[in-house]
C-alpha cells in the first residue's frame, strides 16, 4: 500500500476518533453538570432532616420530605409487584408459547405501542378508570398508573431474554421427557434471569422519576399517611409543586429531591450494569 | 476421498459383526412435513439393536429431520407434521397415544452444540432422572456418577461436581450433555452432529466414547464427516432430497455402493 494512501486513513482515524471522544465527552458534561447543580443548590437541604421530617408548610422553616419518599417507595414497589409478575408470564407466553401465531404477534405489536406511549396518557387512563370510580386520589391508584408504565417493559425484556436462550437448550431439556412448564421454570428461566431482573431494575428506575402519572393518580399530601386508599405524597410531584412555589425553602428541597432522585436512579442503573457484567464473565 | 482405505478401515470390524442383529426401531412408509414441504418422503427402514447407525447425506437432504421424528422433538413446532408409522420395540410412537413421557425416557438426544443446563456439573446429570425417579441422595449420588463415568468424563469432573455445567470445556460439556441423556437409561441415543462443534482432539474422545456406547445403547448419528461415519458406524444410511437412497452395512457402502448417486456423494463429486 503506498505511504500517501496510509497517511490518508490514519488523518481520517483520527478524526473520528477525535469527533467520538469529542461527542462521549460532550454527553458527559450535561450529565456532570445536572448532577453538580442539583447538589449546589439542594446541599442547604441535605441533611438528617431531609429523610426525618415531613414536608413543611408554607411558610414554615426547615422540614423534610420523609412522607415523600416513603409514598414514592411505596407506589413504586407495589407498581412493580403488580406490573412485573404479569409482566414476567405475558413476555414467557410471547417468547415460549405464541411461537409466531397471530394472537403473540398482535400482542408483541400493542406491548411495542405501550412501551412508547406518553405516561401522561396512563395517568389519565388511569384517572378514569380508578380514580374517577373511587371518587378520590389514592395511592393504589398511583401504584397501578406505574404498574402499567412497569408493565410493557417487563414484557419486553423478558421476552428478549427468553428468546435469547439457545434453541437447543429447550429442546434437550424437552428430550428428557420434562414437560414444556417445567423446563420454562426450572431451565429457561434460570438461564435468562439475570436479564430479567436486569429489566425490572430499569423499570423501577423509570417510575421512581415519573411525575405525570401521579399527579392524576396518587395526587399529593402534606402529611403523613400509609392509607394506600388516600391520597398520598411522593416525590415527583413534591419537587414539582415546590419547585413552582415562591418560598426560598421550599426550592432547596425540591432541588434536594431531585438529587437524592437522580443518586437513586444512577444507582440503581449501576446495580443493573453490574448483573449484565457479572452474567457475562459467568458465561465467557 | 479415496473409497478404499475406508473399505480397509472398516472391513477388519465388520468380519465380527453377528449377520443380523435384532431390529430394535423401524420407519414404516414415513412422510414429514415442514408445513407443506415435504423433507423425508416415504421411508422404509430398520434399525438394528446396539449398532451405531450413521445418517450422511448433503445438507438438506432431510437426515436431521429424520432423526429428529424418532424422539418426536419436531412436536415442539405447531408447523412440522410426522405421517407414517415408527415402531419402537413393535409400538407405533407415532400415535398419539403413546406417551410423550415414556419417548422421550426411552430415546434421549444430544445435539450439535452442547448445550449445559445453567446449574451445576452434579445437577445438568441429576435433572432428568429427578422428573422421572425418585431416589435417597446415595442412589442419585450413584446414578450421577454411573453415567458421568459411561460418558468418560468422570476423572475430569469427580472433584468439582459442584461447580457450573458452563466452566467445562467445549468437549468436556458435549461429554456432560451424553451423561445427561443417558443417565435416564435409554433404549437409543439420537447423536445430531455430535462433532461438528469441537475441536479433532474432542472429536476423537466422542468417537471412542460411540464405540462404547453401543455395547448398551442403540446409536443413530447425523454426520457431515464422512471419515466420521466410516470410522464409528456399523450401518450407514445415505439420503438426498429426501429419500432414503441406499442403506446398508457401512464397509459395504463405502467399498461397494449399489448406487450411483451413493458413489458420488462419497466420493466427494456432489454435497
Amino acid at each position: 500500500m503506498s505511504s500517501s494512501l496510509y497517511r490518508a486513513r490514519a488523518a481520517k482515524n483520527f478524526i473520528a476518533q477525535v469527533l467520538a471522544a469529542f461527542a462521549a465527552l460532550f454527553g458527559m458534561f450535561w450529565l456532570v453538570w445536572i448532577m453538580w447543580t442539583t447538589l449546589s443548590m439542594g446541599i442547604s437541604s441535605l441533611n438528617w432532616a431531609l429523610f426525618s421530617e415531613m414536608t413543611p408548610p408554607p411558610g414554615a422553616e426547615g422540614g423534610g420530605m420523609l412522607n415523600a419518599f416513603f409514598g414514592s417507595a411505596l407506589m413504586s414497589l407495589l407498581g412493580i409487584l403488580l406490573g412485573a409478575p404479569i409482566g414476567v408470564l405475558a413476555g414467557t407466553y410471547l417468547a415460549e408459547y405464541s411461537s409466531k401465531s397471530w394472537l403473540g404477534e398482535t400482542v408483541r405489536f400493542v406491548n411495542d405501542i405501550l412501551l412508547s406511549a406518553p405516561s401522561i396518557v396512563l395517568g389519565l387512563f388511569v384517572y378514569t378508570l380508578v380514580v374517577a370510580q373511587m371518587g378520590h386520589f389514592s395511592a393504589l391508584a398511583g401504584a397501578i398508573a406505574l404498574a402499567f408504565i412497569v408493565l410493557p417493559v417487563v414484557v419486553r425484556t423478558t421476552d428478549e431474554m427468553l428468546r435469547l436462550v439457545p434453541v437447543q437448550m429447550r429442546e434437550a431439556a424437552l428430550s428428557l421427557g420434562v414437560p414444556q412448564w417445567k423446563v420454562t421454570m426450572q431451565v429457561l428461566y434460570r438461564s435468562a434471569l439475570p436479564g430479567i431482573v436486569t429489566g425490572i431494575l430499569l423499570a423501577l428506575a423509570r417510575i421512581s422519576g415519573e411525575t405525570a402519572p401521579l399527579l392524576f393518580s396518587a395526587l399529593n399530601n402534606q402529611y403523613w399517611t400509609t392509607d394506600i386508599l388516600s391520597p398520598m405524597a411522593n416525590v415527583p410531584v413534591v419537587i414539582f409543586q415546590y419547585a413552582m412555589s415562591p418560598y426560598e425553602n421550599w426550592h432547596s428541597l425540591a432541588w434536594a429531591g431531585a438529587f437524592v432522585l437522580t443518586m437513586f436512579v444512577l444507582l440503581i442503573s449501576l446495580v443493573a450494569r453490574a448483573i449484565v457484567l457479572r452474567n457475562k464473565m459467568t458465561h465467557d | 476421498m479415496n473409497t478404499a482405505s475406508i473399505a480397509l478401515a472398516t472391513s477388519a470390524r465388520d468380519t465380527v459383526l453377528p449377520m443380523t442383529p435384532p431390529v430394535k426401531v423401524s420407519a414404516r412408509g414415513l412422510n414429514f412435513w415442514y408445513d407443506k414441504f415435504l423433507a423425508v418422503k416415504d421411508i422404509h427402514m430398520d434399525i438394528p439393536e446396539k449398532r451405531v447407525t450413521a445418517l450422511i447425506g448433503p445438507s438438506g437432504c432431510g437426515k436431521s429431520t429424520l432423526l429428529r421424528v424418532f424422539n418426536r422433538i419436531y412436536a415442539l413446532y405447531p408447523k412440522q407434521e410426522a405421517k407414517g408409522e415408527v415402531l419402537l420395540d413393535g409400538e407405533n410412537i407415532l400415535d398419539p397415544k403413546y406417551p410423550m413421557n415414556r419417548l422421550r425416557s426411552k430415546v434421549g438426544m444430544v445435539f450439535q452444540k452442547p448445550v449445559p443446563f445453567p446449574m451445576t456439573i452434579f445437577e445438568n446429570v441429576a435433572y432428568g432422572i429427578r422428573h422421572h425417579e425418585r431416589l435417597s441422595k446415595a442412589d442419585m449420588d450413584l446414578r450421577v456418577e454411573q453415567a458421568l463415568r459411561q460418558a468418560a468424563l468422570w476423572d475430569e469432573v469427580k472433584d468439582k461436581q459442584k461447580e457450573s455445567g458452563l466452566s467445562l470445556s467445549g468437549g468436556q460439556q458435549q461429554r456432560l450433555c451424553i451423561a445427561r441423556a443417558i443417565a435416564l437409561k435409554p433404549d437409543v441415543l439420537l447423536l445430531d452432529e455430535p462433532t461438528s462443534a469441537l475441536d479433532p482432539i474432542s472429536t476423537s474422545r466422542i468417537e471412542q466414547l460411540i464405540e462404547e456406547l453401543k455395547q448398551q445403547f442403540t446409536i443413530m448419528i447425523v454426520t457431515h464427516n464422512m471419515q466420521q461415519a466410516a470410522r464409528v458406524s456399523d450401518y450407514t444410511a445415505f439420503m438426498y432430497l429426501g429419500d432414503m437412497v441406499e442403506h446398508g452395512q457401512t464397509a459395504q457402502i463405502f467399498s461397494n455402493p449399489s448406487k450411483q448417486q451413493t458413489e458420488d456423494y462419497i466420493t466427494g463429486r456432489f454435497g
